[in-house]
């Protein structure tokens, strides 16, 4: 048995389909050289540079290095700025809503259940607040599946992997597990001495706080998702008791499992190499999408600080190679790179070449959200259009500013014919599903002609029908309803459920709250009038006291005429 | 694989075969995989410990839990009839016609009759009980021996003309070519089509009118409407069991086909004939 490898020095498969997409795009544009001028300045990958020492390596002793790449340890830096408040606040909105839905209470009457959000699987309805949803309406989350995922290409034409870096579940989960690492274990450098550090009791007794932590948060995620499909304070009783089912416990141990593993085991490894999505949402992103970009036109050469430096003897950017960006990743990555599939845009990154430029008294947005466009007109302007390497004097006035030539962020870039669209199909979709929604029916007749007897000859010589009419009160209510006969004339109703020998062509049916009623249903038609019946004719469903009605149209049988 | 070839870069040893110049490596099986291929073997072995599997010369291995197929669909079988058990002990017990007034019963009957039925009488009857000729339809109104829920038992009880039965129902029609003429079973075979405005011939009709009177008025009645108590069909209505057309009437009047019906009693046991008369009534023609 064999298992194809790819060599471990070989060129990564979608970084190198990127750079030859960037390539023959730019050769389009005959602008190749804003390509060069990036990968000048791209500092050489860890596996760019292995790929050099295989090369060195005479044929004849080959290296035996490890097939498999082994996780890095990342021990992410604390950091405070506005992407960081901005992800605490997301996490509480989408934590507290997670956690705390099945506990809204919503009162439906005595008829059905009083949980605002409730996937009643075993009775088949799904209730969301003042919506009640039959199995047969399921294309309403059908619809909302078409509107989220329209909504992530919105989102990702527009602001990148915005979904990634903020609202993900695994980003969200592992933010929480590093906030409880953080906590138990100290920062970064004292988790990495720790890490270093022999076995010990407080090694022992911290590790085990911060698993007992995750555990806990796992449990309670995995709690959360059964409340879901049913009453939860019932639920949780029984629960605890040890009366629930067993599927009860079985989801909660699965969903303890993968949050446990996936948010405090795994983190990084997930969004790199098991999730599909990052390489979509990667090839989604165009010249105007904002990624996260370290500006080198402005940071490099990097080096200590030139404050004091005369202006004109400029020699090094504003990158002082302090490290907080990667200190901070939560992926592990250096996003002085370029653009690299592993980051999840957090941003974090940001906020901590923000915190180093305010010290330093320089402007912000070394790193920052910028589009490709505005980076290369930028990086054009600092490399006299890749003539030479960059200068920070070209980008810079004589009193250190910057030149009135730097492209900036411009919010019109949101407003372009991609993201147009994309906004457009959400809305219509969106909109076409509220529409739906307002008008449909809560009151139905579904009708089934029996299938043998077609039809019953009677003694008299009249036509007999069956039907079997299925009556749904969509609503938790009793009601009356009227069911009729709208043409065939002279044809009469019987129903054995209601009365075995009244005839008519109109009954007033009781109907349970929030079900379907079946009845069988003999329609009788005269011999004097048969005579075309072939067009059939109406069952027509009607509640007087709301106005609702449907009709459903019957076909009626004769020997004569069939269908 | 005569000539081993390593790879230059990982030095891994290849399969030794090339496709355009691209070799495969012959790394070892991740561990994790080879485990879990060690366990299934595991799995397997215990597997036809467990459960029946080695043939041997006249059956196979019986598996140390005994396990099989047969046992689980009769044990299966026994705890469905025990869940039904309460509903059946109540239909054995309720006099058939009380099974209608209970609503509950009567769904539970209809629904076990319906079963039956389609094991035991579409044979005849039709799957959707529409009958042919000869054979009645049991969803008209029309009924030869009586449609109430009482008499629909009685006759799935004890057939017709069925002599196994002492309590079956029989009645047997002469056989007019022995008594009349041939002109007048034409003239009663044209009296009867009369009765029903099919086309008749106006002239063999006041004839045929006395010649019924006389010799079918017995059993049939005075205005051919028929008699339950000897099963004597309705002549003057629009249903029609063995016959279609004058031709065929007087085929009937001269050598009557008498119908027979099994009696299920014996047969099926008291409480799924009740289940069958209830499923019967309830097809439309019910009394």
């Amino acid at each position: 048995m064999s298992i194809a490898v790819r060599h471990p020095g070989a060129a990564d498969p979608f970084l190198t389909y990127i750079k030859v997409c960037f390539r023959i795009r730019c050769e389009k544009a005959e602008r190749s050289y804003w390509i060069l001028a990036m990968n000048l300045y791209t500092a050489p990958s860890t596996k760019d540079r292995k790929k050099t020492e295989a090369e060195k390596r005479p044929a004849a002793s080959p290296p035996h290095e490890p097939l498999y790449e082994a996780q890095k340890k990342i021990f992410p830096k604390e950091i405070k700025g506005r992407f960081r408040r901005f992800k605490w606040l997301v996490m509480l909105i989408t934590l507290g809503i997670y956690y705390l839905t099945p506990w809204i209470r919503w009162d439906r009457g005595p008829f059905a259940p009083d949980q605002a959000v409730l996937v009643d699987l075993a009775n088949r309805r799904f209730y969301f607040f003042m919506i009640e949803i039959w199995p047969q309406e399921f294309f309403f989350v059908a619809g909302l599946l078409v509107m989220a995922g329209f909504g992530l290409f919105l989102v990702t034409s527009a602001v990148g992997r915005a979904w990634c870096g903020y609202a993900c579940p695994q980003t969200v989960w592992v933010d929480l597990f590093l906030a409880v690492e953080r906590f138990v274990e100290g920062d970064r450098n004292a988790r990495m001495k720790l890490d270093a550090s022999p076995w010990s009791v407080q090694k022992l007794a911290k590790r085990t706080v911060k698993h007992a932590a995750w555990l806990l948060i796992a449990i309670a995620t995995g709690g959360a998702w059964i409340f879901y499909f049913s009453d939860a304070p019932s639920l949780a009783f029984d629960f605890v008791t040890g009366h629930a089912a067993f599927v009860a416990y079985s989801t909660v141990a699965i969903l303890t499992a993968t949050t446990y593993v996936l948010g405090g085991l795994m983190r990084e490894q997930v969004c790199i190499y098991m999730c599909p999505w990052p390489r979509i949402q990667g090839a989604m992103l165009d010249d105007n999408s904002l990624v996260v970009t370290y500006n080198d036109w402005r940071g490099e050469l990097r080096g200590k600080s030139s404050k004091n430096a005369a202006v004109e003897e400029r020699t090094v950017g504003d990158c002082v190679d302090c490290n907080a960006c990667v200190a901070v990743c939560p992926m592990g990555i250096d996003i002085r790179d370029g653009q690299q599939f592993e980051c999840i845009t957090c941003a974090l990154c940001i906020d901590a070449c923000d915190n180093v430029m305010d010290k330093l008294g320089r402007e912000r947005g070394l790193i920052a959200y910028a589009t490709l466009n505005e980076y290369q007109s930028n990086m054009a302007l600092a490399t006299d259009c890749g003539r030479s390497s960059i200068d920070p004097n070209r980008v810079r006035k004589s009193d250190g500013s910057f030149v009135d030539q730097i492209r900036h962020f411009d919010w019109k870039i949101l407003l372009r014919l991609r993201t147009l669209l994309y906004m457009g199909i959400w809305s219509a979709v969106g909109l076409a599903l509220l529409v739906a929604l307002l008008s449909r029916d809560r009151l139905e007749i579904n009708v089934l002609h029996d299938r043998n007897p077609q039809f019953v000859l009677e003694s008299d010589g009249s036509i007999r029908n069956g039907y079997t009419v299925r009556l749904l009160n969509m609503i938790p209510e009793r009601r009356t309803v009227f069911l009729s006969l709208q043409g065939l004339p002279g044809a009469e109703m019987k129903i054995p459920e209601i009365s075995t020998d009244y005839a008519d062509r109109v009954f007033a049916i009781p109907l349970d709250p929030d079900k379907a009623t079946p009845l069988k249903v003999f329609v009788t038609l005269p011999k004097k009038a048969i005579f075309d019946p072939r067009e059939g004719f109406n069952f027509v469903l009607e509640d007087r006291a709301s106005g609702e009605t449907d009709v459903y149209h019957a076909n009626f049988n004769t020997p004569g005429a069939s269908k | 694989m005569a000539d081993k070839h390593i790879d230059d870069i990982s030095g891994v040893e290849t399969t030794g075969h090339e496709w355009d110049g691209i070799r495969e490596l012959n790394n070892p099986l991740p561990r994790w995989w080879l485990w879990t291929f060690y366990a299934t073997i595991v799995w397997a072995l215990a597997y036809t410990v467990v459960y029946p599997a080695w043939p041997m010369l006249t059956s196979a291995t019986k598996g140390i839990w005994g396990y099989s197929s047969r046992a689980e669909l009769s044990a299966e079988l026994a705890a469905a009839k025990t869940a039904k058990g309460d509903m059946l002990q109540k239909i054995a017990a309720t006099p058939v016609k009380d099974i209608l007034a209970d609503p509950q019963l009567a769904k539970f009957a209809t629904a076990a009759g319906a079963a039956a039925f389609k094991v035991n009488c579409v044979q005849c009857h039709g799957s959707g009980a529409a009958g042919g000729a000869g054979y009645p339809n049991l969803n008209d109104d029309e009924w030869l021996w009586g449609g109430n829920i009482e008499q629909i038992h009685q006759t799935i009880s004890h057939g017709i003309r069925f002599q196994d039965d002492a309590e079956t129902r029989t009645s047997e029609m002469p056989a007019f070519g022995d008594i009349l003429k041939p002109d007048e079973i034409k003239q009663v075979a044209a009296y009867v089509v009369s009765l029903t405005d099919k086309p008749h011939n106006a002239a063999l009709v006041e004839p045929g009118k006395q010649l019924f009177a006389d010799n079918c008025a017995s059993c049939h009645g005075q205005d051919a409407k028929g008699n339950r108590e000897f099963g004597a069909p309705n002549l003057a209505d629009a249903i029609w069991l063995k016959v279609r057309g004058e031709e065929q009437i007087i085929a009937q009047i001269r050598q009557p086909k008498h119908g027979v019906m099994p009696a299920w009693n014996a047969r099926l046991g008291d409480t799924t004939v009740k289940e069958l008369a209830v499923y019967i009534h309830s097809l439309g023609g019910g009394e």
